[in-house]
């Protein structure tokens, strides 16, 4: 089959690859119809995530058509599913807890090792990511093997566009996640820094949860746009200073929540981004947190921080004493993406929540580079690229 | 005769003034350095330590170097009797243990097979405490490659969490090409084996399946 694989920063390219096939009782085997580029794809692009190896499949965020299944598996072939980015067993006590991103039993048992050393504890597999995380091929190909595929997959009912709901998989729980950890009360003013997929998700779901107010920071006119089409209110960061400004427009308090919508490889000119650009270059494991560190500043004391932005390593000149002289609140993690599946699905169904706005590029899996490139160096024009492996090269 | 190997005597070294600077700063620095560990080290030294309830395993240092201690705890949310049968029946345990290759019953005895660097290593275990739904215990016999023993308990985990499960390996290594070899598969990374075990034990007990990556079965 083709399948877009990873050989290094800046150097992702689509490969033959041997089809995979059913290897344990749970499995099932998807056909892909659809998969997206995530925001989490360009950390492995810029190859800021340790734990990479040449020829890793990538592809987190997809969905497509059952073609075979396991004994143990509870899908049926022709069943149109989205798989969640997270893979789940459904049975440990972290899954018992509707906590998925945590599993124990997904992430074999010689991949945790390196994850032990440098988290502490081991956490679940993701499709598509790093081998701290599993190395499990991804769904950026045209065939995928589902692990677990009796608890994360979510059947599609028919009448319902691939470009409705596949952002199921990943960006829209996400979003939502990221509102929810943000502890949002009927008329809050919430602070959103990132208006990529993940920060638009944000920002419908805070308003949708009863927040009063909320403010989307970004630099490109185009994401700025949407997320005000949305229904926030705008701040551009090279225009204007995100602290002043927050702090007037939250009436002199801050915002009671602020949610890092960014991750590790924050932009911006600013001196402690310098340094931490030097240190991702010479691949130290290193984060570049300069929207956390903003967000840190600007929440107001005793409010809530939200961290739905990846983050894999060390970081330095970290605000620590804003954190605790404040009394704030931290809550983050990888999406429990199978958690909110049922509702957001029927949200969708509803017309209560809009998807496809977010969409500028679809292009067939052969042309995955170009997508990664732009998605990477034209981020004000190409706000989310949808990969079709059917669809035929231009 | 001896020949002189001292180099010829170099025209005296003259330090630059900048030169002096640098080491002057590293000197300093050295010093600060010092400092600190010493204010560190002396602050509030005690000369007695309580013995803790941490097991002997996480120490800081083993107190003997040719006896390798290692183990590790793992809950699984299984009731106690269902992984005491899985662990009494030694024929099930290379389900989950990596460098296990065979392990078969012989009378009272179990013979392993265990995948070594370059060679196999034999091991005949005997049972030398057995209590149903509590804990097992095996050691090697003379027959063996290497000088070994394991313990694996099963106790109730809080709040209905399962069974917390806790295996404890103890090795010896012998002298000579073999024991470099067993070191070498032990030693290195004597924690690695135990927690990779328990967790494929988990996996097969709470999930029915080992996870893998392999996207073929041919690399599973
Ligand atoms: N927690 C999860 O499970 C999860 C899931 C998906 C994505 N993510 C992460 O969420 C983050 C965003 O993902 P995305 O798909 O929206 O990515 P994206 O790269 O499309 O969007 C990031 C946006 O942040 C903006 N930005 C950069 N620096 C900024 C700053 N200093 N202040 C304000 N805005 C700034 C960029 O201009 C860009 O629009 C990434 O870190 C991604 O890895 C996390
Ligand atoms: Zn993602
Ligand atoms: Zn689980």
């Amino acid at each position: 089959m083709r399948a877009l694989t990873w050989h290094g920063k800046h150097d992702v390219r689509v490969d033959t690859v041997p089809d995979p096939e059913i290897v344990n009782p749970r499995d099932a085997i998807l056909e892909v119809t659809s998969t997206a580029i995530c925001g989490s794809d360009l950390h492995l692009y810029d190859g800021v995530i340790p734990g990479m190896t040449s020829g890793d499949i990538l592809g987190h965020e997809f969905m497509g058509r059952v073609v075979e299944t396991g004994p143990k598996s509870t899908l049926k072939k022709g069943q149109r599913v989205v798989v969640p980015f997270t893979i789940s067993c459904g049975a440990c006590f972290f899954c018992q807890k509707q906590l998925y991103s945590a599993c124990d039993n997904t992430n074999p048992a010689e991949k945790q090792d390196m994850t032990e050393g440098l988290y502490g504890h081991s956490v679940s597999a993701l499709f598509g990511y790093s081998h701290l995380t599993g190395g499990y091929p991804g769904g950026q190909a045209e065939y995928v093997r589902v692990p677990f595929s009796d608890v994360g997959p979510i059947v599609i009912p028919d009448g319902m566009d691939d470009d409705d709901v596949l952002f199921l998989s990943d960006v829209l729980p996400t979003g939502w996640q990221a509102a929810e950890n943000a502890d949002i009360s009927e008329g809050d003013t919430v602070a959103v820094w990132g208006c990529g997929p993940v920060g638009l998700f944000a920002v419908q779901a805070a308003l949708a949860m009863g927040a009063g107010k909320v403010i989307a920071i970004d630099e490109y006119p185009n994401r700025l746009a949407l997320a005000k089409k949305l229904g926030a209110e705008i701040i551009d960061f090279k225009q204007t200073n995100v602290l002043e400004a927050l702090t007037e427009m939250s009436g002199g308090l801050g915002p009671d929540s602020v949610i890092d919508a960014v991750g590790m490889e924050s932009h911006g000119f600013a001196p402690d981004t310098v340094m931490d650009n030097i240190k991702q270059n010479v691949g130290i494991g290193a984060d570049s947190p300069h929207a956390l560190r903003e967000a840190l500043m600007c929440v107001r004391k005793g409010g809530t921080v939200s961290i739905p932005g990846v983050y894999g390593g060390m970081a330095d000149k970290f605000p620590l004493g804003a954190l605790m002289e404040k009394g704030v609140q931290v809550r983050t993690g990888q999406t429990h993406v199978q958690k909110y599946l049922d509702d957001l699905l029927r949200r969708i169904g509803d017309g209560e929540l809009d998807t496809k706005f977010l969409i500028s590029h679809r292009l067939p899996l052969e042309e995955a580079a170009k997508g990664y490139k732009n998605f990477r160096y034209n981020q004000n024009d190409w706000t989310k690229v949808i990969l079709k492996p059917g669809m035929l090269a231009a | 005769m001896y020949r002189d190997h001292r180099p010829k005597r170099r025209a005296a070294y003259r330090p630059e003034p900048g030169e002096l600077w640098l080491a002057a700063g590293i000197g300093a620095i050295i010093g600060l350095a010092g400092a600190s560990w010493y204010q560190i080290q002396t602050r509030n030294s005690v000369d007695r330590r309580l013995p803790d309830d941490a097991p002997l395993r996480t120490a800081r240092s083993q107190p003997d170097r040719r006896r390798t201690v290692t183990g590790r705890t793992i809950t699984i949310d299984r009731p106690r009797s269902e992984l005491y049968e899985f662990w009494r029946d030694f024929k099930n345990l290379p389900q989950v243990m990596e460098n296990v290759k065979d392990i078969t019953a012989d009378g009272d005895l179990s013979r392993w097979q265990i995948d070594g660097p370059g060679r196999d290593v034999s091991l005949v275990t005997a049972v030398t405490d057995d209590v149903p739904n509590e804990r097992i215990a095996w050691s090697s016999t003379e027959a063996s490659d290497i000088e070994t023993r394991g313990q694996v308990s099963f106790r109730d985990a809080p709040a209905g969490r399962g069974t917390e499960v806790t295996l404890d390996l103890e090795y010896r290594a012998p002298g000579g090409a073999l024991g470099r070899a067993v070191a070498k598969m032990f030693q290195s990374e004597p924690h690695l084996q135990a927690r990779r075990d328990l967790k494929r034990l988990k996996m097969l007990m709470e999930t029915g399946e080992i996870a893998t990556n392999a996207n073929r079965r041919s690399a599973a």
